[in-house]
């Protein structure tokens, strides 16, 4: 079978700073890294690979710089990859990206599972995913947690959702968005970097896709931008330090007695007020 | 243009509709009262209970349009996007709210390609530009360090998704006149290729993100055997028990409840950290809660820079002495 993973190139937030000064990250010099979802993406697509043969192809759309995800995918375990690189592509939204995607989906041939990251770390949407089963008409269920069954035809998969988990049958080909549960990814191995170094991958433009110009980048992507901010830093931090037993019981009466007067807690016999009809 | 009315997408649950669709009701009202225009609830559903749906014109709605039929029972993709899309041809609204749920963070991206118009995610603020007249969407970004404000300036229906519990529930007003309408769905927009076959609730009752008090642990609670020490404040509180991304990796806690930038997002009314060094990550899927407690040893723990109550201690200490104090009262 025919597995396509779609990832994403982001910045790597463990080594991100905050500006003191103005409460925003630091970008500069902050290390790119595949999006930590889509590496559950990955590797569940290499998982289902092992169990049916064929192919696993993994696609960004990126910088150039953006290879090195692809690299490293490769590295992982997948057969083949592609770059979808164009200046045309700047400033798209989620709209705009799933399309590129879905022509680049397309553009590749017959598959039976596209398999997405539930979200990116930086842009944090969902949208893509849901986006590109949209542009393809393709069967979707997001949010999948294990894959439970798998034919030519079909596959069964567990949905995480507030309540619990869905159980739920797709006909293929179509579309399943991952979370973490999902599968637990792998590490490149040394062969695998090697076989990444020596791989030819395609780059592909807005050309290479069929993309008009009405169908690229920021003029093909129905929301603009208009403002950013820095949210209001409204917490003034009441500190107490405990350093005994004796401290750390008057502290813990002190938050009680706070936490009353905020009126947080629950109402005295009322429990469950979250639930329905509330 | 001939694009008018906000519309909010409802949601239900055996036939009852969802808590969150009240808060839907409270951000499109505000919207349609500052466009002048009406507020419609769309319900789908199979059996939707007949109460409910006068409740949500007695809080706010000006008119209900529910669709039912045995598959729109649960959310399933396919019939549920062609059943919504059918709505907005025959109306055309202007506006088109949903909640960033499980079942609105994919209704509605599927949707938002096949009206072809653009979608933001998660907002929490959305107003009405006075010259424009356009819908002012603004989510956190970059983990909530930055706000951005994004509007569709063409494309209709202007369409977003609400961050859970960054409102109010909209006030019952017993007697608020509005319309109901309940259609039977189309039969030919209700083929689906997937299929539900069962459910298995979760393990946890009181579901993370949608939980009003939330107890989360770090890594600073050391060892699995110790998680009851803050399940009986959890206990104590009614609040749902969450854990850091180590908590989770270690299996002291399960996915479900894991909170942060690869886990939930949570808004809850009170947050209590305990043992959470408060990683970016980790801030990102709490810092919008309302109420911020940390009890934390390291004095220089970042999760101290976005609470509102601390304690520099040891948790083993704090917590049964905390514990106590809120049992009796």
């Amino acid at each position: 079978m025919r597995y396509l993973i779609p990832i994403k190139q982001v910045p790597e937030t463990n080594a991100v700073k905050m500006d003191e000064a103005t409460g925003t990250m630091i970008r500069e010099g902050v290390e790119a890294i595949i999006n930590p979802l889509d590496l559950y993406a990955l590797e569940l697509g290499l998982r289902l690979r092992e169990r049916t043969g064929g192919e696993v192809v993994v696609l960004t759309m990126g910088p150039p710089k953006a290879m090195e995800a692809l690299r490293e995918a490769v590295a992982m375990g997948a057969d083949s990859a592609v770059l979808l690189s164009d200046k045309g592509f700047a400033g798209s939204d989620t709209w705009a990206t799933s399309l590129a995607l879905a022509a680049a989906i397309r553009k590749l041939g017959a598959y039976d599972l596209v398999i997405c990251g539930e979200r990116a770390t930086d842009g944090d949407t969902g949208q893509v995913g849901p986006g590109i089963a949209a542009w393809l008409d393709l069967p979707l269920i997001s949010y999948v947690a294990g894959v439970t069954g798998l034919t030519p035809r079909a596959i069964q998969a567990r949905r995480l959702v507030e309540e619990g988990y869905e159980e739920l049958e797709m006909d293929l080909p179509g579309l399943i968005t991952v979370v973490k549960e999902a599968a637990d990814p792998r590490l490149p191995t040394l062969r695998g970097k090697q076989r990444a170094k020596g791989l030819a991958i395609p780059v592909w433009g807005c050309d290479d896709l069929g993309l008009t110009q009405a169908q690229r980048g920021l003029a093909a992507s129905p929301t603009r931008v208009v403002k950013i901010f820095r949210p209001k830093i409204t917490r003034q931090v009441h500190l107490v330090r405990a350093p005994d037993a004796a401290a750390a019981a008057a502290a813990a009466a002190e938050l009680a007695a706070w936490l009353r007067q905020r009126n947080v807690l629950p109402a005295p016999g009322g429990r469950k007020e979250a639930g329905h009809g509330a | 243009m001939g694009h008018d009315g906000v519309w909010i997408f409802g949601e239900q649950q055996r036939g009852r509709v969802l808590p969150v669709t009240w808060e839907l009701l409270t951000r499109g009202r505000a919207l349609a009262d500052k466009r002048g225009t009406r507020l419609t609830a769309v319900v789908f559903g199979h059996q939707l209970d007949q109460g409910d749906l006068r409740e949500a014109v007695e809080r706010g709605a000006d008119r209900v349009l529910a669709l039912e039929a045995p598959p729109l029972e649960t959310y399933l993709p396919e019939p549920y996007a062609a059943c919504l899309m059918h709505l907005i041809r025959e109306e055309k609204p202007e506006i088109l709210l949903g909640a960033a749920s499980s079942t609105g963070r994919a209704l509605m991206p599927y949707v938002a390609i096949k009206a072809n118009t653009g979608l933001t995610a998660d907002c929490t603020e959305l107003d009405i530009e006075t010259q424009t007249g356009l819908l002012l969407q603004t989510r956190p970004a970059i983990g909530g360090n930055i706000m951005a404000t994004i509007k569709t300036p063409v494309h209709r229906p202007q369409m977003a998704t609400v961050r859970p519990h960054s409102t109010p529930q909209a006030p019952r007003v017993p007697g608020r006149a509005g319309e109901i309408v309940v259609r039977k769905a189309p039969p030919e927009l209700l083929g689906s290729r997937v299929r539900r076959t069962g459910f298995r609730p979760a393990a946890e009752e009181n579901a993370i993100s949608e939980a009003p008090r939330v107890v989360c642990i770090g890594r600073g609670i050391k060892k699995g055997d110790h998680v009851p020490v803050a399940r009986r404040l959890a206990d104590t509180l009614d609040a749902a028990l969450g854990g850091t991304r180590d908590v989770v990796d270690r299996g002291w806690l399960e996915y479900p409840a894991q909170i942060g930038l690869s886990g939930k997002t949570v808004t809850p009314r009170l947050y209590i950290g305990l043992g959470v060094s408060g990683t970016i990550q980790h801030l990102a899927g709490m810092q919008t809660a309302e109420t911020i407690v940390a009890v934390n040893t390291d004095p220089d723990a970042m999760i101290f820079k976005v609470a509102d109550f601390g304690i520099v201690g040891d948790l083993f200490e704090v917590v049964p002495a905390l514990t106590r104090n809120l049992e009796d009262r």
